[in-house]
């Protein structure tokens, strides 16, 4: 395909991606330096009291926010450097952490638990969505092929469901005396209430989040296994193996390539974990990075919006997601240059 | 010989694995069907802390409507053979409705279904009810109240219209640009297409709510910035659906280039190869010889893409006024109230509603979507 043609039809979209997500994404890296602020002026003012001989006035120097001529404050852009970034990491805090070994003490500062939860979060719901999803793939295509059809589309149904909705039927099976902790409670004969502790809130999400996802991982890996080779399978058997030799030494390795994608994925989309935390109700307990930008984000009680917070949020949940993806992108790049792209 | 043949396998492992996949599917749609059941009864019953009462929900019965044992069974039987008889009935419509979609002769069927299980449960209660004794019963309370009270008094018809506008939006223009560009990456064999879609998929890795941050100060204050082009008219962009739709392009447009690229994969090169031989230009190769067979990814994608929309919280619920909002960031509205377990009921019933036609899509679109969820990763 020559040039024009190619800037013909991939254009449009690149013009969209550039426009769209690259200029917002400088944006956010320049509010994250600077922060609006209200401007302020001295103003005279002069109050009187109705006294016994007259009016008793005095004159007190105050400070107002300025209005424009609409009658709304004005406000003034301030570059303040790294002063969002440091009222978000809390330096100090860090210092003395690393001076002290003593790390849990960063758990009071919000960034730093919304750190830790969001990568255990991602930590372990990974090794379950890979081994339930590969479990439920082999036993589907094990089952007679008639039954394939509704057994995928009930399993396509949490997958497919609005994640807020998922996680808000998930809450109303455990919110007050709901159906399983009533069955829990009967069973353990105690008073269990799930949505007070932080453990128990974190468990909540992980188990909703393996949920979620199972299916996307028994759909991609079930389609793997169409595809496998049956004559090696047969030599293999020929040679003696047993179930658990095949499984091994074949089917895992054929896998292997969609057991790294769909760990990509994952990793990337539980990364953005956020809606758990608003159907749960949970912020009190335990956030997430994506919702700590997001409250920033949202108006507060006094009608406030911290801008330069959020961005300053942003840029470290990038710098997050870098991290976390550069292995991949080093390998994709490795391959592209030896050819195997 | 097939590797793990049913045919071959102990008779445990085949009990086990059968087992297995009882409880996969009970557990992958408990949730639904429970939020379901809850929906249609009274806060009595529905926050019952006993399975039954929850199922049977003797307040609703009593106070409420109720469906009779006959009736139930007659709608099983029903269902059932309805089922086995789906095949006979397709080809029997095929001809009549004088269309050769799929799709639409699904929707007619299920609809036909529908109707004659409305039918069927009206017919019973009327007049069947009263002379079949015990059978005749009511035994399952349910009263269609909660729905009632989200579309009507709740706004929830505005927030479907918002839901509407801002999908179709969404799906209409990812499609036009994804599938251009898909099909030029498809193509391409340099270092750039390579690096384009490297890009992609880094932006693809972005929480949502950093683009969200770049968006919003521009969004309030989009009036002053945009009047020197715009003069007066010069929108206030915060609040409006149509606003949102560009930012959730700019989310779904990497994923949608990645989908539209790896089907176009698919269509052999030689077709537009040879397009090109007669005499065509690329542009004229791509409108005769690739739209008529791309529609199948086109369908996927959209799917896909149609489903960002829909599903979407963070957005929509920063960048729209509570009042305006679109369906999915209303619902919180609702159950954080905090005020009457009946307010909760009506979350629930908001919650089914959102998932309904979810639910119809993936009946429907089965196939497109586990295409679209491979498509990706099988061809690496």
């Amino acid at each position: 395909m020559k040039n024009r043609d190619f800037i013909f039809f991939v254009g449009p979209s690149l013009v969209a991606m550039f426009v769209c997500i690259a200029i917002p994404l400088i944006f956010v890296l320049e509010q994250s330096f600077f922060v609006n602020k209200k401007v302020y002026k001295e103003v005279e003012v002069e109050s009187c009291v109705a006294g016994f001989t007259g009016q008793i006035c005095s004159v007190e120097m105050q400070t107002k926010p300025q209005l424009d001529e609409k009658g709304e404050i004005i406000t003034q852009k301030e570059f303040v450097g790294l002063e969002s970034y440091e009222r978000l990491i809390n330096f100090d805090a860090v210092k003395k952490a690393f001076w002290q070994r003593n790390f849990l003490e960063l758990e009071n500062v919000k960034f730093f638990s919304a750190l830790r939860f969001t990568i255990t979060f991602c930590l372990i719901t990974l090794p379950f969505v890979i081994i339930l999803g590969l479990v439920i793939a082999l036993t589907v295509n094990n089952l007679l092929s008639s039954l394939k059809g509704p057994i995928i589309f009930v399993s396509l149904l949490p997958f497919i469901i609005t994640p807020i909705i998922g996680a808000l039927s998930i809450r109303w099976l455990f919110v007050g005396d709901g159906i399983i902790t009533a069955f829990l409670e009967w069973l353990t004969n105690s008073n269990i209430s799930m949505f007070s502790n932080s453990w128990t809130l974190e468990l909540m999400m992980i188990l909703y989040r393996i949920w979620h996802v199972c299916p996307f991982a028994f759909i991609v890996f079930y389609a793997g296994l169409q595809t496998i080779n049956k004559e090696m399978l047969e030599s293999a058997i020929v040679d003696g193996a047993n179930r658990y030799h095949r499984l091994r030494f074949i089917i895992i390795p054929h896998l292997m390539p969609l057991i790294v994608f769909v760990s990509l994925i994952h990793l990337m989309d539980s990364y953005r974990v956020f809606e758990e935390i608003v159907a749960f109700s949970s912020d009190a307990y335990v956030i997430s990075l994506q919702w700590l930008t997001f409250d920033f984000l949202r108006l507060d009680d006094t009608g406030n919006r911290y801008i330069s917070s959020a961005s300053a949020s942003s840029i470290l949940t990038m710098i997050g997601i870098s991290i976390l993806l550069y292995p991949l992108i080093k390998k994709t790049w490795n391959d592209y240059r030896e050819g195997k792209l | 010989m097939s590797f793990l043949d049913a045919s071959n396998q102990p008779f445990a492992l085949k009990a086990f694995s059968t087992l297995f996949i009882l409880i996969w599917c009970l557990i992958a749609c408990f949730p639904l069907l429970w939020i379901t059941i809850m929906s249609l009864k009274l806060p009595l019953d529905a926050f019952d802390s006993n399975f039954f009462n929850v199922l049977i929900g003797p307040v609703t019965l009593q106070l409420k409507n109720g469906v009779s044992i006959a009736s139930f069974l007659a709608i099983s039987l029903f269902s059932i053979y309805f089922y086995s008889g789906r095949q006979r009935l397709q080809n029997y419509f095929r001809g009549s409705i004088g269309s050769s979609k799929d799709v639409t002769l699904f929707l007619f069927i299920f609809l036909l279904y529908i109707f004659c299980c409305i039918s069927i449960l009206i017919i019973f209660s009327k007049f069947f009810d009263a002379y079949l004794g015990l059978l005749g019963a009511k035994i399952f309370g349910f009263t269609l109240d909660h729905y009632h009270a989200v579309w009507t008094e709740r706004g929830f018809s505005l927030f479907f219209k918002n839901s509407l506008i801002v999908t179709s939006g969404v799906v209409i223009i990812s499609l036009s640009l994804g599938t251009l560009a898909g099909y030029g990456l498809a193509r391409k064999e340099s270092s750039i297409a390579f690096w384009i879609l490297i890009i992609a998929l880094i932006f693809r890795a972005l929480p949502h709510s950093v683009l969200v941050a770049g968006y919003l100060p521009f969004f309030m204050k989009s009036n002053a910035i945009l009047s020197p082009i715009f003069g007066e008219f010069a929108p206030v962009l915060y609040g409006q659906p149509l606003a949102v739709i560009v930012v959730l392009v700019a989310i779904n447009q990497p994923f949608t280039i990645w989908l539209m690229r790896s089907f176009f994969q698919n269509i052999p090169k030689e077709l537009d190869e040879a397009a090109r031989i007669d005499g065509c230009s690329h542009f004229q190769a791509f409108r005769k010889i690739i739209i008529p067979v791309m529609w199948p990814g086109v369908i996927t994608t959209g799917l896909f893409s149609f489903m960002l929309g829909y599903n979407d919280y963070l957005v929509c619920s920063l960048l729209l006024d509570g009042q305006n909002q679109t369906m999915v960031p209303s619902i919180t509205g609702l159950f954080n109230r905090d005020t009457s377990t009946t307010d909760e009921i009506v979350a629930i019933a908001a919650a089914v509603s959102i998932t309904a036609p979810l639910f119809f899509i993936v009946l429907i679109f089965q196939k497109q979507i586990v295409s679209g969820l491979t498509a990706g990763a099988v061809k690496g």
